[in-house]
């Protein structure tokens, strides 16, 4: 039933571009970032309120913020950038229309519809139950339905775009295999049909239980299916910016992957193996055998770890042939020298892999040891690890592809240009700060989702070691850093969406500011011409940096009591 | 097989002579069903059954 | 380009580069060793977590905790009883809304069979300043043997949140020479 479909044709890429996909991009993007100015909003209430000398909320209202900061942004800004990438990587990317508009606006709705529900619950104030509203704790019944009908909403999404695939092979729009940034997209669509079919396995009899329909629900199994859903949804993030790293790449440097087989079986690693690092929640529970915990939380035998480090070398390493191609081939580094540090797509794209590798993925197995988990969970340590992956490793390479988009795709000019360009680096700055103060409170032993570390009115006295303290004050000031980073980038978005001057229909956008960009690299990448003598250097560094970090985890804890 | 050295995109009818691996990663349902079978498996069936063999105390 | 169809209509033939090679094989082997420090340490290492699991009803395991308060009390302490039980046998700690009950007192370099649950919600019994942190469930008793090494005056403060009353859920443990 291929109806008149009307489409345009992209100035830079001659691709046709579907204007029904045109516009879910638009709106899918645009609610993403309200939410994410209201999550980050939450978010600075929570880390002023952590910083002792300030202190900022009530308890009960820094409980409902700490909610609504986790859902806002881990779930709700996240999933719908997430659609809009998916409708941009398989619609457009793909020359093709886009399958079933109708059914992609329904599950728009939906998830607008599921994500306020559930704030309007959180904010009335009885389901402060946190992001993960861990039984026998009770939230109102609309949280859990709220979450319900956005999940059901990002599903279609997800079917919305495997139809896309299926609609641009039927109708030919592409010859061969799909680009592999469609197939990190598809990679992220996966993933995200098992995160939501497991929420909704645990979600809707919760929903029932909240009614009273449903005498009890157990608590180690709701963990269980709910971290299915919690963990693999950052999982779903992973692949997302990963796809987007790449996008980037190709974008600003015309590079070329450097093997088209090498990425797409490390994104295979992932489609297999990184949901099961759900596990890395359960290590510490009771009822579950040492064999599942190790199977699970090493992603069997870290497969996905292994598929996550062969992106962390093919991404700069394409960047690097590209622009050794365009003639920066001085030295190991002059690529990475000369590449458009003022280019706020690349700055904030190569941030976001510095800081997903260095801070967030070896955090991340590190604290996905069984026996390490001990020494880490439940404090600051774990929203530590996972502000440089979602928010420093995500957050920032959406930031990025943001700025590609909006003359793409919204077809507006970047106003404040100045401020454009440092953004990434304040952004960057701040929640690299918040990530390692919030590890090195956690090794100090700080609870994460803990009001008072003073605990003035506890029934019994006890004190943190005063550098923890500290480490909290630090926290606070990294967060003013990022709120900033975080305002500029919505100011400048938002304000060039509605005031930028419009591009006219065959106007090119310049995407990089180097040599050769808007061009794409011609063929290279056959194995005798690689030479990435920059990026070899960068991964031994990363492998050092990892190899010693996690053999020092080891001594911390073989110095705690012993057990068994 | 001759087409192997043919660097031209693929025209219907020949996807005898691609090889099993790239068909694979070429078939997005067999990858989705994979991605949800192996952490169903692994993850949730088994972690459900050890949680629902807990002994009860005595 | 990664945006495009790839350039080589079978590119699963395509040669992989030496770099490459040796960084999959690097990141491979690496991944080997952690999973195997895992197992290693099953066997090797002091500090694993116990599987030793029971399903138990919230009232039973505050019976046994009871029994065990009612035995071996030595003394009070800002309401709390503070309980001094036998190297080696089954020490009981309830995580309540907002309370570890009871304060115990274990001698250094004996084992003991600390039972771990919660009478309501999750808890999070974290161990300061050592630093050890274990989720606590409602009708699981989570049993692990434990041996503090350092004497010492111990915290426990609940790491899980579990309503308004979280952050002043603060427990003790002492070891004594």
């Amino acid at each position: 039933m291929a109806t008149a479909t009307e489409f345009r044709t992209c100035p830079n890429t001659g691709l046709k571009v579907d204007l029904a996909a045109e516009r879910l991009i638009k709106a899918n993007a645009v609610v993403a970032i309200v939410f994410l100015a209201i999550g980050g909003l939450f978010g600075i209430l929570v880390a002023f309120t952590r910083w002792p000398a300030v202190h900022l909320l009530p308890a009960d209202w820094f409980y409902l913020a700490l909610t609504a900061h986790g859902l806002d942004v881990l779930l709700v800004w996240i999933i719908f950038f997430e659609i809009a990438v998916l409708y941009f990587a398989s619609a457009v990317l793909l020359n093709s229309r886009l399958a079933a508009p109708k059914f992609a606006w329904a599950g728009f709705v939906l998830m607008v519809v599921g994500a306020l529900i559930t704030n309007v619950a959180v904010l009335q104030g009885d389901s402060s139950v946190m992001f993960t509203s861990y039984v026998p704790m009770r939230a109102a019944p609309n949280f859990y339905l709220g979450l319900i009908l956005f999940a059901v909403g990002a599903l279609i999404g997800c079917f919305v775009f495997f139809g896309t695939l299926v609609v641009a092979k039927a109708e030919k729009t592409y010859e061969g295999s799909i680009p592999l940034v469609t197939f990190g997209a598809m990679t992220a669509a996966i993933i995200a049909v098992f995160t939501i079919v497991s929420g909704a396995i645990i979600l809707i009899p919760t929903w029932l239980w909240s009614y009273g329909l449903i005498p009890d629900i157990d608590p180690v199994i709701y963990k269980l299916i709910w971290w299915g859903m919690g963990h693999s949804s950052q999982q779903i993030n992973v692949s997302a910016h990963v796809a987007i790293w790449y996008a980037i790449a190709a974008l600003v440097f015309g590079a070329k992957p450097l093997s088209e087989k090498v990425s797409r079986m490390a994104f295979l690693m992932y489609i297999l193996f990184l949901q099961i690092a759900s596990a890395h929640h359960m290590l510490v529970e009771p009822g579950l055998s040492s064999e599942w915990k190790i199977f699970n939380t090493s992603y069997a035998m870290y497969l996905a770890v292994l598929g996550s480090m062969v992106h962390g070398m093919t991404v700069p390493g394409s960047i690097e042939a590209a622009q050794r191609k365009n003639g920066y081939d001085r030295g190991l580094f002059e690529w990475l020298r000369k590449a458009p540090w003022g280019n706020p797509a690349f700055s904030g794209m190569f941030l976001s892999l510095l800081m997903f590798g260095f801070l967030g993925g070896i955090s991340g197995v590190v604290m996905g040891v069984e026996q390490i988990n001990l020494i880490m969970h439940n404090t600051l340590y774990v929203p530590g690890h996972f502000h440089a992956t979602v928010v420093a490793g995500t957050t920032l390479a959406f930031m990025a592809i943001t700025y590609v988009l909006v003359p793409l795709i919204f077809r507006r000019e970047l106003i404040l240009k100045g401020w454009a360009r440092l953004q990434p680096y304040v952004f960057g700055i701040g929640v690299a700060g918040n990530s390692l103060f919030m590890m090195g409170a956690g090794t100090l032993g700080v609870s994460r989702r803990h009001w008072d570390i003073s605990f003035a009115d506890a029934s019994l006295p006890f004190d943190y070691p005063a550098a923890a303290f500290l480490m909290m004050g630090l926290n606070g000031i990294s967060a003013i850093l990022a709120m900033l980073g975080g305002l500029m980038f919505v100011i400048v978005v938002v304000g060039s969406v509605f005031f930028g001057r419009k591009l006219g229909a065959d106007e090119k956008v310049s995407l990089g500011e180097v040599a050769g960009s808007g061009r794409a690299v011609a063929s290279y990448g056959s194995s005798d011409t690689i030479k990435i003598p920059g990026t070899a250097v960068l991964v031994a560094i990363f492998f050092i940096a990892f190899v010693l970090y996690y053999f020092v985890n080891w001594k911390y804890l073989s110095e705690i009591w012993p057990m068994s | 097989m001759a087409e192997a050295d043919d660097p031209r995109p693929a025209q219907s009818g020949d996807d005898e002579s691609i090889p099993l691996m790239q068909r694979v990663l070429d078939n997005p349902f067999l990858l989705l069903f994979l991605g949800i079978a192996v952490p169903a498996l692994t993850y949730l069936i088994w972690g459900i059954i050890e949680i629902a063999q807990v002994p009860i105390a005595d | 380009m990664a945006l495009t169809p790839p350039s080589e209509r079978i590119w699963w033939k395509e040669p992989i580069a030496k770099i490459e090679l040796t960084w999959i094989l690097i990141a491979f082997c690496w991944g080997l060793i952690m999973f195997f420090m895992m197992i290693y340490w099953h066997g090797a290492g002091e500090q694993n977590l116990s599987n030793e699991t029971y399903r138990i009803k919230p009232e039973v395991f505050a019976e046994r905790a009871q029994a065990m308060i009612d035995e071996y009390t030595v003394r009070e302490e800002e309401g709390f009883p503070v309980v001094r039980p036998p190297p080696g046998s089954d020490v009981y700690l309830i995580a309540r809304l907002w309370m570890w009950w009871p304060i115990l007192e274990l001698e250094k370099d004996q084992s003991y069979r600390l039972h771990l649950s919660s009478l309501d919600w999750q808890h999070g019994f974290s161990l300061q300043p050592v630093n050890i942190n274990v989720q606590v469930h409602p009708g699981y008793d989570l049993v692990m043997t434990i041996k503090p090494d350092v004497a010492g005056e111990y915290g426990v403060v609940c790491n899980e949140y579990c309503g308004l009353g979280h952050h002043n859920m603060v427990g003790k443990i002492y070891v004594v020479e």
